[in-house]
């Protein structure tokens, strides 16, 4: 599964880094607690959270991640968005909650040991 | 210039989660017991307590720091302290633009507005328990242009501090200090915080309960207890210095 499928299927909306939406996405990560996120998360998952801090695109560069969910609608930040740019790190926008965005991730598979 | 021995973070009845005895009055008599010679009061996204515990220490002769401690839109704690009451105003009418929802007392606890002499003016009807949608990048930057010291509450506790909700300090705010609460050490927060070793580390109770007033301090080595020669302290200038008491 890559991110391009999961924006297919689920319709967020890409905001950066769109070259890299054929990246692999082999897990899944939910926290809005940058430092839980930090310890937890795995490389290649995709990270479901509300904060739109800068910092967001730090910690998915330092864990590999594959691609960022902001959930209820949230827009990145200005400088957020930029860094994502800079940094390749695809932010998806989904206007679902946290708990509904990371269901409809797992009825397509992601992270049921894919 | 001489040591004063200071804990700047204390709340009063007027913060939810702050015990009821936590009043104007009791609170400077505890502070006079424990020998604090300048005290904060900082309740969550409020500052309607101040003038009533300042008035409660003019006899006292302990000086009472305006504040607030106010909660970012990344849900991070920041203690804010200033020299006059103007200035905590100022920041407070900021804090209530961008502070939504109204407090529930059977589930949050009671937000008590009180007098000098410890009678209850009125209760508080916002959620100063919730977060404002302030950045803290906004946040700090108001705060430094109202001339008051930006200090980063409990870094080393997991929840509502700038490390546990943004994983690091980011390198786009400038703090006057760190607060180590006191589940760590001086040696284990040196260790842990070794890469801050730029900042300043204060130490205070960030008391909700009057025992527990002064139980975590900081000491000053300044001329007079006003938020500039703090600043000089944490900033270790003009021969000013700060100690932490644990």
């Amino acid at each position: 599964m890559t991110i391009r499928d999961i924006v297919n299927e689920l319709e967020f909306t890409p905001c950066c880094a769109e070259e890299k939406l054929n990246q692999k996405v082999t897990g899944g990560y939910s926290g809005d607690l940058l430092s839980d996120v930090i310890a937890n998360s795995k490389a290649g998952d995709v990270w479901i959270t509300m904060q739109v801090h800068v910092n967001i695109v730090a910690v998915a560069v330092l864990k590999e991640l594959s691609a960022i969910i902001l959930v209820n609608g949230r827009k990145p930040s200005e400088d957020t968005l930029k860094k994502a740019t800079d940094e390749k790190i695809p932010i998806l926008v989904s206007k679902l909650s946290s708990f509904e965005t990371g269901g409809k991730l797992y009825e397509l598979g992601i992270g049921k040991g894919t | 210039m001489r040591w004063y021995t200071a804990d700047l973070h204390i709340h009063t009845c007027l913060s939810p989660c702050g015990d009821l005895l936590m009043s104007p009055k009791k609170i400077v008599a505890e502070a006079a017991a424990r020998k604090l010679e300048i005290i904060a009061i900082t309740d969550h996204n409020s500052a309607m307590n101040v003038s009533a515990v300042t008035n409660a220490a003019s006899e006292i002769g302990i000086v009472v720091l305006p504040g607030m401690e106010v909660c970012t839109r990344e849900e991070v704690h920041v203690l804010t302290i200033f020299d006059n009451i103007p200035a905590a105003m100022e920041l407070q009418k900021t804090v209530y633009l961008h502070l939504r929802g109204k407090n529930d007392p059977q589930a949050f606890g009671d937000q008590v507005i009180a007098n000098e002499y410890d009678e209850v003016e009125g209760f508080e009807p916002r959620l100063l328990i919730g977060a404002t949608d302030i950045t803290i990048e906004n946040l700090v930057s108001t705060v430094n242009q109202l001339h008051g010291l930006a200090i980063a509450s409990h870094i080393d506790r997991e929840s509502f501090s700038v490390i546990g909700q943004l994983g690091f300090i980011p390198d786009t705010v400038q703090f006057d200090a760190l607060e180590i609460s006191a589940n760590t050490s001086d040696e284990d927060a040196s260790a842990r915080f070794r890469s801050y070793s730029q900042y300043p580390f204060i130490r205070n109770s960030d008391a909700h309960f009057l025992n527990d007033i002064g139980k975590q301090k900081s000491r000053f080595f300044i001329e007079e207890a006003t938020v500039q020669e703090i600043a000089d302290a944490l900033r270790n200038e003009n021969r000013r210095m700060i100690q932490t008491v644990n």
